[in-house]
């Protein structure tokens, strides 16, 4: 246990730079927009000079970037994230009523992608070589060139209008007065396309990694002990390659989340999910910069707690990984 | 036998050549087989395809001819896609071989750079630049590299660290080479190939970065996009599901193709670096 919570120790200082340089970064960035919340706001309601002399001085923008940056860094230590001109509340709430929404959209095409995908991927990997092997290694590469908008345009098509199996978009249905188990299945009804769409791709990326990663694992010499000890066939390919071939999957699982995340963004769109994506879409055409930005800043840190928690994962399945460390 | 037979002697690598092949074909041709503007109207609206042999595939919801912004999309998705590739290798080649060569703080600073690069999402940072600079062809391909140079640097920099021990690195220094000179002239050009092994999949994902980013109405709203013309379907997804279908299976034959050129290529190097 010590040489996990010492590498979640250095991995945490480590991440706390990382955002610092992500938050001034994406600060100074949409800081460069020409216009600002003051100017978004007049556009909406309308107002005088006078009017957007005072909401500029009651905004802080009146200040120079840098006292600006130093405000919003200081507001952000109290997970302040400011207020929201187009939903005239704070960013703050309005993220956390839409981030469920991403994280069971994510979590489950994380979970069917690289449950289905490493599955088929040991599937193929068992004979290297054979016609299943090839089929499915091609496939997936087919798969891998789909993108995930389309395809979900695609879905739609076939399976909400024509054949009508489940709906077209949203989370969930509106004003069905559904509680318990029974919104739990309208909810996981509505979730079945947007999550094919989102994790289709992955699956084929795990399916490939499993695969790729079999292979390598087969040519070594433990493998051939594992032969001559008369294990049988099955055990040498799950006990054996197939749990050595594993670990690189995990590493993927935590460097592509941000994919994921960024891959979310159209995937909600594309079926209406009131998510964290379709909340940054909202911010752009909304030129809602401070919003834009607390959104970047919470798909950051989502990203970074999705790696540690991939770290952890690793010093429990790999009793190498860290060792060094704890014994230093 | 020479590495040209070699890539053709594999299945997958032909058909990713005949695929690009034919795609590049259409870019080039574009302005030949239909010259004037493609976003011109060219006959009634929603002409299913197939039906009217000077409109093979129809018309779009303005009376658009299909194949015409078929084959121009063709001409954005690749100038788009190969753009922000080789920027994105560049870009990450030369991070990369300056870390890596430098060392010490200058490496420590670049790669936290890295890192917070890779933190963020990089379609949510394509889409907040594209929102701040406004969308035009050169500011895509830059939003599309600002998030696709920090897989190369770090592969480059890795390559880096160790060409720099070799001897030949010694070599330079004790002929007095300056430093810079030794990173870009010596370390840099035998850290590329496996930098450049990583293109077709950078190739790829620009390409369908592009895609989205102008399926949610962020492209160059000058030039027509495949992603764009995706977008345009939506609106009639339920009556004329063809136009959002159309302009997809050209992007996703498109990305194959390079994904399966780009496997031929390493297969033909690999084998090479094996015999070798």
């Amino acid at each position: 246990m010590t040489r996990t919570l010492i590498l979640l120790r250095r991995r945490l200082i480590g991440s706390i730079f990382v955002l610092l340089i992500v938050v001034i970064g994406t600060f100074l960035l949409l800081e460069s927009a020409p216009g600002d919340a003051v100017d978004a706001y007049i556009a909406s309601t309308g107002g005088d000079a006078g009017m957007i002399e005072l909401l500029r001085h009651r905004w802080g923008l009146d200040q120079s970037a840098l006292t600006r940056l130093a405000n919003y860094l200081w507001a952000l230590l109290h997970l302040d994230l400011g207020q929201s001109v187009t939903f005239s509340r704070p960013i703050r709430e309005v993220i956390l009523q839409r981030l469920p929404n991403t994280l069971l959209l994510m979590g489950s095409a994380t979970a069917v992608s690289f449950g289905l995908g490493s599955a088929l991927g040991i599937y193929a990997g068992a004979r290297p070589g054979s016609f299943r092997d090839r089929f499915l290694s091609i496939g997936s590469l087919a798969v891998y060139a789909v993108p995930g908008f389309w395809l979900g345009l695609v879905l739609i098509i076939v399976f909400a209008v024509d054949l009508r199996w489940f709906p077209i978009g949203g989370i969930e249905s509106l004003a069905s007065g559904k509680t318990g188990l029974d919104r739990a299945m309208d909810i996981a009804s509505h979730l079945v396309l947007p999550v094919s769409a989102l994790g289709f791709i992955y699956l084929a990326l795990y399916l490939r990694m499993m695969r790729a990663g079999m292979a390598e694992v087969w040519r070594q010499d433990f493998v051939l002990a594992a032969r001559a000890k008369g294990l049988s066939r099955r055990r040498i390919v799950l006990a054996h390659v197939a749990r050595n071939a594993l670990l690189p999957l995990v590493t993927m699982l935590g460097l592509q989340s941000a994919q994921m995340l960024g891959g979310s963004v159209v995937i909600e769109s594309v079926f209406s999910v009131p998510g964290l994506g379709r909340l940054a879409q909202e911010a752009v055409a909304a030129r809602d910069t401070p919003l834009l930005l607390g959104i970047i800043l919470t798909s950051a840190v989502l990203v970074v707690i999705i790696n540690l928690l991939v770290d952890i994962a690793y010093t429990v399945l790999d009793p190498r990984v860290g060792a060094s460390e704890a014994s230093a | 036998m020479n590495p040209l037979r070699r890539f053709f002697r594999t299945p997958e690598a032909v058909a990713g050549a005949i695929i690009l092949a034919a795609l590049c074909a259409m870019a080039l041709a574009a302005p030949l087989f239909f010259p004037g503007d493609p976003q011109a109207i060219a006959g009634p609206a929603l002409l299913p395809p197939f039906q009217d042999w000077s409109l093979p595939l129809g018309t779009d919801r303005l009376g658009r001819d299909v194949l015409a912004e078929l084959f121009h999309g063709a001409r954005t998705s690749l100038a788009v896609g190969l753009a922000a590739a080789a920027t994105a290798l560049a870009v990450g080649a030369i991070v990369g071989t300056v870390a890596g060569f430098a060392g010490g703080g200058v490496d420590e600073v670049l790669m936290r750079i890295t890192d917070a690069f890779q933190t963020v999402p990089s379609f949510l940072l394509a889409l907040a630049f594209v929102s701040v600079v406004g969308p035009s062809l050169g500011v895509v391909v830059a939003a599309i590299a600002l998030g696709a140079w920090t897989g190369p640097a770090r592969v480059a920099r890795a390559e880096v660290l160790s060409i720099r021990e070799r001897d030949f690195v010694a070599g330079a220094r004790v002929i007095g080479m300056h430093p810079l000179e030794i990173a870009f002239r010596e370390v840099l050009p035998n850290a590329l190939p496996p930098v450049l092994a990583l293109s077709s999949v950078i190739v790829a994902a620009a390409i369908l970065t592009e895609a989205a980013l102008s399926f949610l109405g962020l492209g160059d709203p000058n030039r027509v996009t495949w992603g764009g013309m995706i977008a345009e379907g939506r609106a009639v997804l339920r009556t004329a599901p063809f136009l959002s279908i159309i302009p997809g299976v050209a992007l996703v034959l498109t990305v194959l193709g390079v994904y399966l050129a780009g496997e031929g290529v390493v297969e033909t190097t690999a084998v090479r670096r094996s015999l070798s």
